[in-house]
């Protein structure tokens, strides 16, 4: 192997990484904090890539402008569905063990429904746009610029979420409420709006992987589920909860997954779904567990 | 023997009650056209896929998403002992108890490793190892064998209808008889709590892979009755993940306390899904995904779970009647 083939598979490895952190860091805060494990999450990143390439292709508006369209979409849209549904379902539930059991099955059939309703508007062929296609040279070899601006944003915008989950009095609440819920609402913080707010910013980091991911690849209306496993196995390497711990986790995966589609593409998810069940085997304690 | 347990009202009510629907089954295909009979074989899969899942994640509370997994292993099964080329190597029923043997073992070996794994974490495994087998079976089919699919040797639907009466019937008193044993109530008890039935001499580990490798035996042996039905598979027919999620469904909406209630919502999902899903794939799939969400939030006991409330509440009108409107004034006053 040359040394150019070496520095393409790791670099691509890392540019793809900043995006598979993203989706991990809105999995992370969904399951950590509101204790739902978003099997929708990757249709949720689907549908942001779908609104990018409409905006783009339709109304020519560039995905770096649409995305503060699509951003605090989503937003809302996370906060609606969790204080519908999975508020809902948590007063219900006779145990937190119940309600993650079903807050899974509800994820499913939130799965169906994002999957669905998309393919009715946007139909099964996948599409693709081009903009700032570009080339940039790196190490010698050279990456396509909407690649280099998608791990631009995806690293600045984990710096500013860990400086909000760190430092603002909202992220207080949110850590506060991921330690121990029951706690934390009696002193005095209103859990019925933190955790709809938790899920409204895993569904946000959602659209935001959406749109980057439009940028640099085709956009299909099956892509979702793969992402969803993506976020999962990266959660799992970087640990729950951990922002830093999601970039390393993302861009270790990155580069494993270009690893093998240089060796051989078509194995690419058949390796990121057999390093999953490693994962869960290897750590019974809890893939997804706080250590 | 206890005679009179044999005589009573409700014993031989429900007796009645199979005999008519067996002998309704069993000479359906005499009468039935060609097509309502491979509408019934698929009813009576997923009535066969339900009722195993509620065998083992029923009463434990490990919810399995392997359903497409072991299907899929028995349709695969199927394929390769019953190819078109060069013909049959085995005779019909082998291959049907040899896809479910192959997906019995597979089980075993996968519950061996996984079932310490405690609830999401083994939702996730289970699902990972469906898509895991999707995508290993896509690879082979294009990168080693060089073309997609398989073709088999095929069976007509009088055929196909049969052999899934038997695995259905097979089925159904497989877990009629484990609800009853030893066994259904150990189960039972890890599913109320793992730890107290572990204190209480249960082997947990033991109960949880036999039952798992059980339900997986007629999941297979459902895959390699369908797939020379068909007369052709590939790795989306054979590892749909539908084939994970409807069993849910079906017994969420059925209800899982009673024995009938999978089947109950197996037949009515089943039929609906024919009727409609070929026709409007994708409204058919969003509203599946909304039953889903409502069933959970508004219906968690399910259809069944319904009868004794409704029960009580005709109770209460009927009592009501029969005191007459007296009661009712005594109430305002």
């Amino acid at each position: 192997m040359s040394s150019e083939t070496v520095v393409r598979v790791i670099v691509s490895g890392i540019l793809n990484g900043g995006v598979y952190a993203l989706a991990a860091m809105g999995l992370s805060i969904q399951y950590g904090v509101a204790r739902v494990l978003n099997l929708s999450h990757g249709e949720f990143i689907m549908v942001a890539a779908w609104l990018t390439w409409t905006f783009f292709t339709r109304l020519e508006i560039n995905p770096l402008i649409s995305v503060a369209i699509t951003a605090p979409f989503f937003l809302g849209i996370g906060f609606l569905i969790h204080r519908t549904l999975f508020t809902t379902l948590k007063n219900k539930a006779p145990s937190p063990a119940a309600f993650e059991g079903n807050s899974l099955l509800v994820a499913f059939g939130l799965l169906y429904i994002v999957q669905n309703i998309a393919l009715l508007i946007w139909g099964g062929l996948p599409r693709t746009y081009v903009w700032l296609s570009g080339g940039v040279n790196i190490l010698g070899v050279q990456f396509s610029l909407n690649s280099v601006i998608a791990l631009a944003v995806a690293l600045a915008l984990g710096v500013a979420f860990y400086v909000f989950v760190s430092r603002s009095r909202p992220g207080k609440a949110i850590r506060a409420a991921a330690e121990d819920p029951a706690t934390a609402g009696l002193m005095g913080i209103n859990i019925n709006r933190v955790l709809p707010l938790c899920f409204g910013l895993g569904a946000l980091l959602a659209g935001i992987a959406g749109v980057l991911l439009s940028m640099c690849y085709p956009v299909s209306t099956s892509m979702g589920l793969n992402y969803t496993v993506i976020a999962l196995i990266v959660v799992a390497l970087g640990g729950l909860g951990s922002i830093p711990g999601s970039f390393i986790g993302g861009f270790i995966l990155g580069i494993v997954g270009s690893i093998v589609a240089q060796l051989e593409s078509t194995l690419v998810m058949v390796s990121f779904y057999a390093i999953l069940m490693i994962l869960l085997v290897a750590r019974p304690k809890g893939l997804l567990g706080k250590s | 023997m206890d005679i009179s347990k044999f005589t009573s009202r409700k014993f031989l009510l429900v007796a009645g009650l199979v005999l008519a629907i067996l002998v309704f089954l069993a000479t359906f295909p005499i009468y039935g056209s060609n097509s309502a009979v491979g509408v019934w074989i698929i009813i009576m899969m997923y009535v066969i896929l339900t009722v195993s899942w509620v065998m083992f994640s029923g009463s434990t509370g490990y919810m399995s998403l392997a359903v497409a997994a072991f299907f899929g292993i028995g349709a695969y099964t199927a394929a390769f002992l019953y190819p078109r080329t060069p013909g049959p190597l085995l005779p019909l029923p082998a291959v049907i108890i040899a896809g479910g043997l192959v997906s019995f073992i597979f089980a075993l070996l996968v519950g061996l490793v996984t079932l310490r794994l405690k609830g999401m974490y083994f939702a996730i495994f289970t699902f990972g190892l469906s898509v895991l087998l999707y995508h290993i079976m896509v690879f082979y089919e294009l990168q080693i064998q060089g073309f997609r699919g398989q073709r088999l040797t095929p069976i007509t639907n009088q055929t196909a209808f049969y052999i899934v009466l038997v695995i259905l019937v097979l089925t159904v008193l497989a877990a009629y008889l484990i609800r009853r044993s030893r066994l259904g109530l150990a189960m039972q008890s890890i599913g109320e709590s793992e730890d107290a039935a572990a204190h209480m001499g249960v082997n947990t580990t033991m109960v949880k892979v036999i039952t798992f490798a059980i339900s997986a035996f007629f999941m297979g042996a459902a895959g390699a009755a369908l797939a020379p039905k068909w007369g052709y598979i590939d790795p989306t027919v054979a590892f749909n993940m539908f084939y994970s999620f409807m069993p849910v469904l079906m017994a969420v909406f059925g209800g899982m306390r009673e024995l009938y209630g999978p089947v109950v919502g197996a037949v009515i999902f089943a039929y609906t899904e024919r009727a409609l899903r070929l026709r409007f794939p994708y409204q058919y799939m969003l509203a599946f995904g909304i039953v889903l969400i409502l069933i959970i939030i508004f219906l968690p006991g399910g259809l069944t779970g319904l009868v004794p409330k409704l029960q009580d509440k005709l109770r209460g009108v009927i009592a009501r009647l029969r005191k007459g409107g007296q009661s009712e004034q005594h109430v305002n006053t």
